[in-house]
């Protein structure tokens, strides 16, 4: 199958610390990747990088056969390849959902606007929304606003869907209706890494599990085995931490 | 007081408060480019350019205008440079002015929280339309109540301008009251054309205050 996305020996310092080291995963087309990890092994920051948010130190980055780099010229099309969604529902508190959802297709893909809003109609309506279509982010509640922001992420045709920690910040009646997006998103077979909390949704939607811990893959693998029959003492621990 | 005095004094009223107004405007919208061009030089930290940014903020923020109208009004002549009164005046204030709008424009850009940026450039948005779709519009709205209370204090610095002989409302007062010695209705148009200048301002002020509020806060 084609590859998508493909990490090299990719590196993460800041000045005196290292986030991560010799990162290598590669995403196949249709390929939906779980990373989970204990909070601040970098799970975050490799997402940024993947988009070039953050800058790497070593290796390379390729999203669809181009390099990703921040200091490139096409770096705009490139970051539209990589639909991303981060935990804090970060919708623009100055546009209503319809033109939060037509900002970048109509700015940066310079496609018509007509256009743009019926498939943003047709998207918020899949996702039970297209009754807020002209409400602001502000009337909306946390998992409303996730779902927009799925949204807008999705209306620019990514290549790969980045979702990070989408359901942490919410309350958990709401997490359900976030995750049952992210579901189908993946039965219709869309490309994702996500990374999440949620055990059992990760169970469900992963074709590959990929466990992070200090600044290093430590076990990856098909989601029965990982959770089933972990390899690994750090990640059997960590998954301890995830029962009662 | 007189009521004929008042009455015939209105006229040269009339034809000073114009006259305020349009310095006092021109140098609002002065100092609002000059704000706005500072702000963004130093919020996003332009090499060379933000260095002289702040220079520039300190020394106009910490000095009276009446010594920045003397400056440019007598001290540009001296080096060859000969501009009217008037000129003087809208210039002046647009400089005294950008200084302060650069601080309203500066803490509206703060105000907009990083992750707005990243969104938007994961979006695939470039640096020039993320500053105009996303930062500015939250920035401005932040930055309202800085700017109507400096458009307020700027209109009421035009007082200064008639030591530099332009013929304003303070000036007119002045030299009717010493021409003619009718202070108390001198005195008299002069606040009332003061507050017909001020009051819309600040009536329209609270009102695009509100909106702006609403707008970003909902609220
Ligand atoms: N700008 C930064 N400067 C220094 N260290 C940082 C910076 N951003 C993140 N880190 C560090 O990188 C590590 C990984 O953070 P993050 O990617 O957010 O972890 P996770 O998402 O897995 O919880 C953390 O230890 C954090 O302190
Ligand atoms: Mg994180």
């Amino acid at each position: 199958m084609e590859e998508i996305l493909k990490v090299n020996n990719v590196c993460k310092r800041y000045e005196d610390i290292t986030v991560f080291e010799n990162m290598n995963l590669t995403v196949k087309k249709g390929e939906v990747v779980v990373i989970v990890g204990p909070s601040g092994c970098g799970k975050s920051t490799f997402l940024r990088c993947l988009n070039a948010l953050e800058d790497i130190q070593d290796g390379e980055i390729l999203l669809d056969g181009e390099k990703v780099d921040a200091a490139s010229k096409n770096i705009g099309s490139i970051r539209e390849k990589a639909g991303m969604v981060f935990q804090s529902y970060d919708l623009f508190p100055h546009l209503t959902v319809l033109q939060n959802l037509m900002l970048a297709p109509v700015k940066v893909k310079k496609r018509d606007k007509k256009e743009v809003e019926a498939e943003a109609l047709t998207l918020l309506e899949r996702v039970g929304l297209l009754t807020k279509k002209d409400s602001f982010p502000r009337q909306l509640s946390g998992g409303q606003k996730q779902r927009v922001a799925i949204v807008r992420a999705l209306i620019m045709h990514p290549e790969i869907l980045l979702l990070d920690e989408i359901t942490a910040a919410l309350d958990p009646e709401m997490v359900r209706e976030v995750l049952d997006v992210v579901l189908s998103l993946a039965k219709e077979g869309r490309t994702m890494i996500i990374v999440t909390h949620e055990m059992q949704f990760a169970r469900a939607v992963a074709d590959r599990m990929v466990f992070i811990d200090n600044g290093r893959i430590v076990e990856e693998g098909n989601p029965e085995e990982f959770f089933d029959n972990p390899k690994t003492d750090r990640l059997k621990q960590f998954l301890q931490t995830f029962s009662y | 007081m007189n009521l004929d005095v008042i009455i015939s004094y209105i006229p040269l009223y009339i034809e000073a408060f114009f006259l305020t107004v349009k310095i006092g405007w021109l140098g609002i919208f002065l100092a609002l480019a000059i704000g706005l061009a500072v702000a963004f030089v130093i919020h996003f930290k332009i090499p060379f350019l933000s260095g002289i940014s702040i220079v520039y903020i300190e020394l106009f923020r910490n000095t009276p205008l009446l010594v920045q109208l003397f400056f440019i009004y007598f001290g540009l002549p001296k080096v060859g440079f000969t501009i009217s009164a008037e000129t003087c005046g809208y210039v002046g204030l647009g400089l005294l002015g950008g200084s302060y709008m650069a601080e309203a424009f500066r803490s509206g850009f703060e105000s907009v929280p990083k992750s707005q940026t990243e969104s938007a450039l994961a979006l695939g948005l470039s640096r020039k339309q993320l500053f105009w779709s996303v930062i500015l519009p939250q920035a401005i709205s932040q930055s309202v109540p800085g700017i109507l209370a400096n458009v307020i204090f700027l209109l009421k610095e035009t007082s200064v301008f008639s030591a530099i002989s332009l013929m304003d409302l303070m000036f007119t007062a002045k030299d009717l009251i010493g021409l003619y010695y009718d202070t108390k209705e001198a005195l008299f148009l002069l606040v009332v054309f003061y507050i017909v200048m001020l009051l819309p301002v600040s009536i329209i002020g609270s009102f695009i205050e509100k909106k702006a509020r609403f707008r970003t806060l909902g609220v």
